[in-house]
């Protein structure tokens, strides 16, 4: 599904190369975890992805479905099935959860040639998605973000990926900033979304968030590359002894 | 007391993404119609005063009273402390009156109208019904009604075509006319009242507008009614180097309440045009007015060619004790804009509430605020200001509030708040604060924001293009205002805030 390939990416205003040659693939059903020292690139890899300025790809490729993503616009990529979960969440004063959640769903509907979905239907699936992430009506109603805890900021961002059903999941450091019972809801949340057709990047510094989510992949990135993939166990291997252990095995 | 706050934004969206969406932006009701007008020689002295005065049949202490203000006029200079710059104004190389010619006999039904002439409301949305009422068909007055019930006057250049919904509100007493009619008809009620807000003398604008003003909307609520449907006045400026110079005139009896709509634009022209109106409210005891604007005269070009140059005078009088006021305007067009939509808290407990948006785009210049002067006890005011500023345009509040030294226990609650998008733009705030008393209490509050870069990516990663995550954002910036102004209008001015910041990315 997700198709990386000797990806090279630099700062745009900086001659500072942060990927250095990233090679992964993600099998549609499949979730893969990305851990790595602080400094490694995971989020610069989120953001690539996703489109977001201030980067500049010197070498390599990414795919969704054999579609060129960094060809296309954020919003292009948004509409094809790529979905980041902030680390950050960003505020939008004065704009109401709902009225944002409409307008992206809509917009995602209309870039790919579907109706609009109703405003009845709409508010059905919201309720409904709301409720299993414990998020109330009240929080639907509250600006963006605007005053969220850590916890609700997360579980929002999960909330737009299950109304937005992308096909490709990015979770840039989800587990950030959260205690354990908002660490559960949030992997629950994720759980429910996970199926065949889905693919998942989960990217953390952390091993704890994978007790929730179980990956079937494990890649370690270190220095803008890749430098070792294993199954669950390798999350464990990290916890125990930390990075340096494989670093230094790597070298 | 003065405070004085400058803000020039640094950073903002990349050049790329400003170019690439700039190419979008357009002005909706840039074309113009092709109509057969009667014009006034150019240029303003007695002759022409006298002029306006004889063409709308007026008698001779309205035509004394014009030329009394053109004497003044002609010994006062034009302003020039508000923070806009403009090629100075040849007011001899103006049309002071400009009317379809098919405004000379009224026709008798549809087909008789100038077929233009309906074609320009069609295409401004006006319900076909009150577009033939607008055109002065007899008799349209009885058709059915459909959709929404609001009571336009329109006024086209310099004359009113014609008000809807007359006979209903006669039933509850209301008066809704031109207010060249209401000269005619109402003497009693145009003599006690103008130029008692604004006097002839106010200011250059005014009192040119007091000389030469040609026609505008009058409403009188008697006391104790509740007007049964807003009252509206569309402003369309048609004709090429004509002024529009309106006179608004609206009396709240006591324990009246009325809602009025205002909403204007112009054609597209490369040669900016002059706006100078005058609105004056005098609301009494336990009387209630709500006033919106929707501005949307045409800004000019992306280069700063032509549009209207927007100087107007409003000011609303509280004259009863526990009389209130609102004014929201949602200010989007015009190349510059010189307005302080003002409120005189007379009355004791009376109360002002000013809520304003302004967008400027491109080269689009605004000064606008508002002057809260309270003069009796336990008075109250609110300013909520959001201004917008996109390309390399310049918007500046300038709000006055004035605690006299008889307004005990009065208070004021300022917040503005500034918005820039891109890098060019500038957003300044002049706020004047004067008590004279030591048991009123003012409170300011200011900020400036910019439509980062990370709200953008946030939305756009969530599927939104470009300009609809800009129009998310800043309507949330403007909520507080936008909830302000009725139903109808709200959603109007969300669609126009995202218009008219079409192009402006950057």
């Amino acid at each position: 599904m997700l198709e990386i390939k000797n990806l090279h990416v630099k700062l745009e205003e900086e001659e500072k190369q942060i990927l250095k040659g990233v090679d992964l693939t993600v099998e549609a059903g499949k979730v893969h975890a990305i851990m790595g020292p602080n400094g490694s690139g995971k989020s610069t890899l989120s953001y690539v992805l996703s489109g977001r300025d201030g980067y500049e790809v010197t070498d390599g490729s990414a795919t969704l479905d054999g579609e060129d993503l960094l060809e296309m616009e954020p919003e292009e990529r948004a509409a094809a099935g790529v979905f980041l979960a902030f680390q950050y969440p960003v505020e939008i004063p004065g704009v109401g959860n709902m009225t944002f959640l409409r307008t992206a769903v809509n917009a995602q509907r209309k870039a790919r040639g579907e109706d609009e979905l109703s405003a009845a239907d709409f508010l059905k699936e919201v309720r409904a998605k709301a409720k299993s992430l414990k998020i109330d009506a009240d929080m639907l109603k509250r600006p963006v973000n605007v005053g969220f805890s850590g916890g609700e900021k997360k579980r929002n961002e999960i909330l737009q990926m299950a109304m937005l059903e992308p096909k490709m999941c990015i979770l840039d450091e989800t587990d950030s900033g959260l205690d354990v019972d908002a660490m559960k809801l949030v992997a629950e949340g994720v759980n429910a979304l996970r199926d065949e057709g889905r693919g998942f990047l989960v990217i953390t510094h952390y091993q704890r968030l994978l007790d929730h989510i179980k990956p079937d992949v494990v890649h370690i990135m270190a220095d803008g590359k890749i430098v070792k993939t294993g199954g669950p166990d390798l999350a464990l291997e990290v916890e125990n002894n930390g990075y340096a252990d494989i670093l230094a095995e790597v070298n | 007391m003065a405070a004085l706050d400058q803000t020039q934004v640094k950073e903002g969206v990349d050049q790329e993404t400003v170019d690439a969406v700039r190419e979008v932006g357009t002005y909706k009701y840039g074309w113009d119609t092709d109509i057969e007008m009667e014009y006034a020689p150019k240029g303003v002295n007695p002759d022409i005063v006298r002029l306006i005065s004889e063409k709308n049949e007026e008698p001779e202490w309205m035509t004394e009273w014009r030329l009394a203000a053109f004497e003044r006029w002609t010994q006062i200079e034009e302003p020039n402390w508000a923070m806009v710059n403009y090629p100075k104004i040849d007011f001899q190389d103006q049309y002071y009156y400009a009317r379809p010619k098919s405004m000379e006999e009224k026709p008798k039904s549809l087909d008789e109208v100038d077929p233009k002439l309906l074609a320009t409301y069609e295409k401004l949305g006006i319900p076909l019904k009150e577009q033939m009422i607008l055109a002065g068909v007899e008799g349209a007055e009885d058709a059915p009604a459909e959709g929404r019930k609001v009571a336009v006057d329109a006024v086209f250049d310099s004359v009113s075509v014609g008000t809807t919904f007359q006979a209903e509100l006669k039933k509850a007493g209301v008066i809704f006319c031109s207010i060249s009619e209401a000269i005619r008809e109402h003497p009693e009620l145009v003599k006690k009242y103008l130029g008692s807000v604004v006097p002839v003398s106010d200011n250059f604008y005014a009192t040119l507008n007091s000389a030469v003003f040609s026609d505008g909307s009058f409403v009188y609520i008697p006391p104790g009614v509740r007007c049964p449907m807003e009252l509206s006045t569309y402003f369309r400026i048609n004709a090429e180097n004509t002024g529009q110079f309106e006179r608004t005139l609206i009396i709240a009896d006591k324990g009246s309440y009325v809602s009025y709509l205002e909403g204007c634009t112009a054609p597209q022209r490369d040669t900016a045009q002059l706006h100078a109106a005058v609105v004056e409210i005098i609301i009494e005891e336990d009387a209630e007015v709500k006033y919106s604007t929707v501005q949307n005269w045409f800004p000019g070009d992306e280069n700063g060619k032509g549009g209207i140059y927007n100087f107007v005078t409003k000011r609303a009088d509280c004259r009863g004790d526990r009389s209130k006021v609102m004014w929201t305007q949602v200010e989007t067009g015009s190349a510059v804009t010189w307005k302080y939509p003002s409120c005189i808290l007379r009355g004791e407990e009376s109360q002002g509430e000013f809520y304003s948006i302004a967008i400027t785009n491109n080269y689009q210049q605004a000064d606008t605020g508002t002057k809260m002067v309270h003069l009796g006890k336990n008075t109250k005011s609110r300013i909520v200001s959001k201004g917008i500023s996109a390309g390399k345009a310049q918007n500046t509040y300038r709000g006055l509030v004035s605690m006299h030294p008889k307004a005990k226990n009065s208070r004021n609650y300022t917040q503005c708040d500034s918005l820039l998008i891109g890098d060019k733009c500038g957003a300044h705030t002049v706020p004047y604060i004067e008590v004279k008393n030591n048991s009123s209490r003012v409170e300011h509050e200011a900020t400036t924001s910019k439509v980062d870069d990370d709200q953008l990516f946030y939305c756009r990663q969530r599927g939104m293009d470009e300009e609809e995550a800009v129009a998310l954002v800043v309507n949330g910036f403007c909520k507080d205002v936008l909830q302000a102004l009725p139903m109808e209008f709200a959603m109007e001015a969300q669609q126009l805030v995202a218009i008219s910041l079409e192009g402006s990315v950057g």
